[in-house]
């Protein structure tokens, strides 16, 4: 598939690798963040980590939205589909998530309670308009890639009078995540975890745009790269965060430039801000 | 949860805002709400049916030439 294949060549793989054992130096230590679960499973699946010097270690960070979600908030679907007659739609990724008393809502979906999974909010908008004698809740999660989609599925259940369509709303910021993480105690106190560079988060940037980042490359004096997901993209991005490290900068670059802009997509920002507030606090 | 996949605008619907693309041998239907001046033969990222955002082959084609030019380094030094 185009703009999947090239950036998973062997060969160039090799080379990449081959430029960053020449470029780290040998006393150092680089121990470099990434945000996002898309990078992990990338360094993973393609055995990154063995393919670069031993010095250079990576620190994977909080993962997704659906790993941050709180219980609670499975719980509290739960109860809304023990107490009301609802068609509860939600993505895949949340149906085996453990909730309290070792439910999760494919138990309880076994067990009889009208759970569907979606690949998307217009296949919700759908199941809406096929029971227009039913409630139908549409369990939204993730961060700034699925919240447009949310907000386009609002907007559309509003201009088609779809009173039947709810959403119980869990979308959660990235870049309040990523403050905590770096205002944690085991970050900011030195001698505990030391975190030398950022992979910044693909999909996310390509809404949100990269220059939400240049307030934590300066607030906290490290280099950030936008790194896109593909394994060539990883290495690449790895080789530009020890160069910034080498010349002691702390920038945001973008190796994403394929898809991420400095602006990201307007259309969906302007989207997401006629339909949500934002809440300071998500617990 | 964030992948996400980049596909090809075969086909497109302006009363629905919608598209076919093609994801490598497979055609789906993504809705275009989130875009803007997208054209048959773009590529677009595809998320939760979704094109979130489109590609640019030139800033790609840089990318793999910045590869490419690492790699060279990398060649020249060992």
């Amino acid at each position: 598939m185009k703009y999947i294949e090239d950036f998973r060549d062997p060969q160039l793989a090799q080379k990449l690798a081959t430029a960053i054992k020449n470029e780290v130096e040998p006393d150092r230590q680089y121990n470099l963040m990434e945000f996002c679960g898309g990078h992990t499973h990338a360094i993973f699946r393609y055995g990154i980590q063995d393919l670069l010097p031993g010095n250079i270690k990576f620190i994977h960070g909080p993962g997704c939205p659906v790993c941050v979600l709180p219980t609670g908030r499975i719980d509290s679907a739960i109860q809304l589909l023990q107490a009301e007659d609802i068609i509860l739609c939600t993505y895949g990724d949340l149906m085996r998530v453990p909730a309290s008393n070792r439910k999760s809502l494919m138990k309880v979906k076994a067990e009889g309670a009208d759970v569907r999974m979606v690949f998307s909010t217009m296949d919700a908008l759908k199941i809406a308009r096929e029971n227009p004698e039913r409630e139908v809740v549409f369990f939204a999660i993730g961060f700034e890639t699925t919240t447009p989609p949310t907000a386009v599925a609002i907007k559309t259940a509003q201009a088609d009078n779809l009173n039947n369509f709810t959403v119980f709303c869990n979308h959660v910021l990235t870049p309040a995540a990523i403050q905590n993480i770096l205002e944690s105690p085991e970050v900011r106190e030195i001698g505990s975890v030391s975190i030398d560079g950022f992979f910044c988060l693909s999909h996310v940037s390509s809404i949100i745009g990269s220059q939400l980042y240049e307030f934590f490359a300066e607030e906290y004096q490290k280099p950030v790269v936008i790194a896109g997901f593909e394994p060539l993209d990883v290495m690449q991005s790895a080789l530009m965060l020890v160069r910034q490290i080498n010349e002691g900068r702390h920038e945001v670059e973008n190796e994403y430039r394929r898809v991420v802009s400095r602006n990201g997509n307007l259309k969906a920002q302007q989207l997401v801000a006629s339909v949500m507030e934002l809440r300071r606090n998500f617990e | 949860m964030c992948l996400a996949l980049p596909a090809k605008i075969i086909s497109m619907d302006e009363t629905s805002d919608t598209a076919m693309v093609a994801l490598g041998e497979v055609n789906v239907e993504v809705s275009l709400a989130l875009v803007e001046d997208v054209q048959i033969d773009d590529f677009v990222l595809v998320h939760v049916g979704y094109a979130l955002n489109k590609i640019s082959q030139e800033e790609a084609d840089e990318t793999l030439r910045l590869f490419a030019e690492a790699g060279l380094t990398g060649e020249a030094d060992s």
